[in-house]
């Protein structure tokens, strides 16, 4: 199904100028999740870019990201309100803990990080959510007991299987 | 014409020039660091900032265009403030190496902090920190050394018309990556240099393999050949301070020998010899309805090119290894036969003009049974140091030939170094292979000359052909577009991966310049113009290695040596 929607979404910006690029690669995400890089290749091929500035334009915006997301998609909110009551101190908690930078997924596939600019929840800031689930006024502290919440239930969910 | 003020002289302004254009003209220095030669300005450094009278901020003077009666002050204190304090920023988060730069004593960033007189750091910021990419068999790239003017970024995609490199990141984060931050050698880089020979600092270089000559030169056991290939006795000179355009053939010769190998070869030689398998290779396609047009085959960088975008016509690719390649496989077999030295105690060097040439030497079928064709490949530039290292006075060297059994060369091997000179080369002999006669007039005007393709039609005997040389990568697209979509006129393509060719190859002096590519294929010319023996299949001593060994051009044992095949390659283009 997915393959379609991208089938039409390139077509749709077929013959499309250097302009296009930022919606298209906008349309592509949100149908797969990320920009891999057989597609990139294909947005490439279409608009007659290289792959190398494709790469270098998406990455000028924090909302691209080339590796799936993982199985716990964590968003950090870096609002105004979020930030005056410490989210960079909270962000910095969650990639020691995961070990990964905002805009990447882990090894495993099991966490992904992402910067997200305001959730609108400044009422429970710093916020962060995981897979929609909200998590308020949030302190390094708290990391890893929310971080291993999730570890447990994939371990279950794994043994389940 | 119209006049402007400038440092309160007059000089001479032409409409629709840049200030900066102007300035050179009167040979008034601004300087510069993402300004390029006949490219757009991007104005990202303003490191080129002018005051000019009634305006209010300064004005980056490589994009702002000359008009009448402009006032300018190049040296006012506030342009100069501003050029220090630019300057003093770049340094901020760079990294102090200059001892063990590169690039110390030719770097631009350093002569502009020793120009604007830094002596503090007065800004710091935190120190730039990145992995040094030394995964390219041709290119280092340290990031920490990247002022980011983005030259490298607009050679490959504007001129080579690659865009492996690009900007990505923002702000702070601003780096020169690849497509997925990937490692350069598994991304479209085709290894040509040329970003090399732009960059200001020491960010990118050639992964040198100085060390493992010096080792291979000091071990006993080892019998260390050099060759050298057409271009560099014409620009080597550049590096010990001469003027450019200058042949220093026999001095290189005494300078190699006085460094301790055993044996100095000259890759013209093998250029002649690359001459007669590709004039042979080229009648027999012509003859026997093989695949035309075809391609010439001694130039990496090109080869990669065909193989990673347009795989479906490598059967255009002449099958002959370059001329490195073949030196390198007669080196290990016929001269080591001749001379009773076993092929595993031969490390054999090459000097290139051309950082490609490291990436040749690991292709497959270059070489055998893990005795390689060629051992290591050093620049122009690392050939220098080599020379400074042993402390050998270049300029007061006597005169050196090249040794037996590939001692002599034609002038047509010399000009495989610039733009058209595989063909001109090529067509020499393949008239007389056709014809039994030499051609009147050895000069082939129509291929000499820097416009990007060169088209010629050529009258062998009663054959027409059309031919074309490709010069610089950059304008191979629009060529193997034109033969995809059915043109069948031409029957034989040159292409150089460097504007220019070899003499501007990206292991060539640094600061390689219009002027400078124009002498040093002047050189070349007049080595041409003034020599006897002009075409290779008069060379004496490639008629004796196929009397003795090979055989004949195309035959068994060539075939095995000389020639070789190609593969599709995946990379993200
Ligand atoms: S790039 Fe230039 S300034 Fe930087 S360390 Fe090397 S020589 Fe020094
Ligand atoms: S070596 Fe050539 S292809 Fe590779 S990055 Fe530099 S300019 Fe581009
Ligand atoms: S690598 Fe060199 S040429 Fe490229 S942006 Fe950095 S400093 Fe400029
Ligand atoms: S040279 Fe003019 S802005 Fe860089």
């Amino acid at each position: 199904m997915s393959k379609d929607a991208i089938a039409k979404i390139m077509e749709k910006y077929a013959g499309g100028e250097r302009d296009s690029l930022i919606p298209l690669l906008q349309e592509i995400q949100d149908v797969e999740g990320y920009l891999s890089r057989k597609q990139v290749e294909e947005i490439g091929k279409l608009l007659k870019l290289p792959t190398g500035k494709i790469y270098g334009v998406a990455t000028f915006y924090n909302q691209f990201r080339f590796k799936p997301q993982g199985r716990y998609h964590v968003q950090v909110c870096r609002g105004t309100a979020c930030h005056v009551k410490g989210s960079a101190a909270v962000l910095d908690a969650i990639e020691k803990d995961l070990n990964i930078k905002s805009g990447e997924t882990d090894r495993k596939g099991d966490f992904s990080l992402e910067v997200v600019a305001c959730i609108g929840a400044c009422g429970l800031a710093p916020v962060i959510s995981v897979n929609g689930e909200f998590h308020a006024g949030v302190i390094p502290k708290d990391i890893p007991r929310i971080l291993n919440g999730y570890r447990d239930t994939e371990v279950q969910n794994e043994q389940n299987r | 014409m119209f006049k402007i003020e400038v440092n309160n002289r007059i000089i001479e302004a032409e409409a629709g020039e840049t200030i900066l254009s102007t300035l050179k003209r009167a040979n008034i220095h601004v300087p510069t660091l993402c300004h390029m030669e006949g490219l757009l300005p991007t104005g990202a450094c303003r490191l080129c900032v002018v005051e000019v009278e009634g305006m209010n901020g300064l004005i980056p003077s490589c994009s702002y265009p000359v008009r009448e009666g402009l006032k300018i002050y190049t040296n006012s204190p506030r342009a100069v403030r501003a050029r220090k304090t630019i300057i003093e920023l770049l340094l901020a988060n760079h990294p102090d190496d200059c001892l063990y730069c590169v690039r110390n004593k030719s770097c631009q960033l350093q002569d502009l902090a020793e120009e604007y007189g830094v002596r503090e750091r007065r800004l710091s910021a935190e120190k730039n920190e990145y992995t040094i990419d030394q995964t390219s068999p041709s290119i280092v790239r340290d990031q920490a050394k990247c002022i980011l003017c983005g030259k490298c970024v607009r050679v490959c995609e504007e001129i080579q018309n690659i865009g492996a490199i690009d900007f990505a990141g923002r702000g702070s984060k601003t780096v020169i990556s690849t497509a997925f931050n990937e490692n350069l050698n598994v991304s479209s880089c085709i290894n040509c240099g040329q970003c090399i020979l732009v960059c200001p600092t020491g960010a990118l270089r050639e992964k040198s393999y100085l060390k493992e000559v010096r080792d291979a030169l000091s071990d006993p056991e080892k019998h260390v050949v050099v060759q050298h290939a057409p271009s560099i006795s014409v620009t080597i000179a550049e590096e010990f301070g001469a003027k450019s355009g200058i042949d220093v053939d026999g001095m290189l010769v005494t300078a190699f020998r006085q460094i301790g190998f055993d044996r100095v070869f000259d890759t013209s030689f093998s250029a002649d010899l690359t001459i007669m398998e590709e004039a042979s290779e080229l009648v027999h396609r012509i003859t026997t309805g093989g695949k035309l047009p075809m391609m010439t085959s001694c130039s990496p960088g090109w080869i990669k090119y065909i193989e990673q975008s347009y795989p479906e016509m490598t059967d255009h690719l002449s099958t002959c290894k370059s001329p490195q390649q073949m030196l390198g496989a007669v080196i290990k077999s016929y001269y080591a036969e001749k001379h009773n030295i076993k092929p595993e105690n031969i490390y054999s060097v090459s000097v290139m003009p051309c950082v490609a040439k490291k990436f040749e030497i690991q292709r497959p079928g270059m070489g055998e049974n893990n005795i390689f064709d060629v051992d290591a490949v050093i620049s122009t530039r690392e050939a220098a140091r080599l020379i400074k290292m042993y402390g050998i006075d270049f300029k007061n060297l006597p005169s050196g030939a090249s040794d037996t059994p590939f001692g002599e060369r034609t002038t047509a091997g010399k000009l495989f170094g610039g733009s058209g000179g595989v063909m001109e080369a090529a067509l020499r002999t393949a008239y007389f292979m056709i014809t039994g006669k030499e051609m009147e007039s050895l000069k082939v005007e129509a291929v000499r000359g820097q416009e990007g393709i060169k088209e010629a039609k050529i009258t062998i005997g009663k054959l027409e052909a059309s031919v074309a040389v490709v010069n610089g990568i950059g304008n191979a697209e629009k060529l193997l577009e034109q033969i995809k979509g059915g043109r069948d006129d031409l029957a034989f393509i040159e292409v150089m991966t460097c504007p220019g060719g070899c003499i501007a190859g990206g292991g060539q002096p640094l600061n390689t310049d219009k002027d400078k590519i124009k002498s040093r294929l002047g050189a070349l010319y007049k080595i041409d113009q003034t020599e006897n023996v002009r075409v290779s299949h008069k060379n004496k001593d490639i008629k004796r290695l196929y009397d003795e060994y090979l055989g004949e051009p195309l035959g068994e044992k060539s075939h095995h040596l000389l020639h070789t095949h190609y593969m599709k390659r995946e990379v993200l283009k």
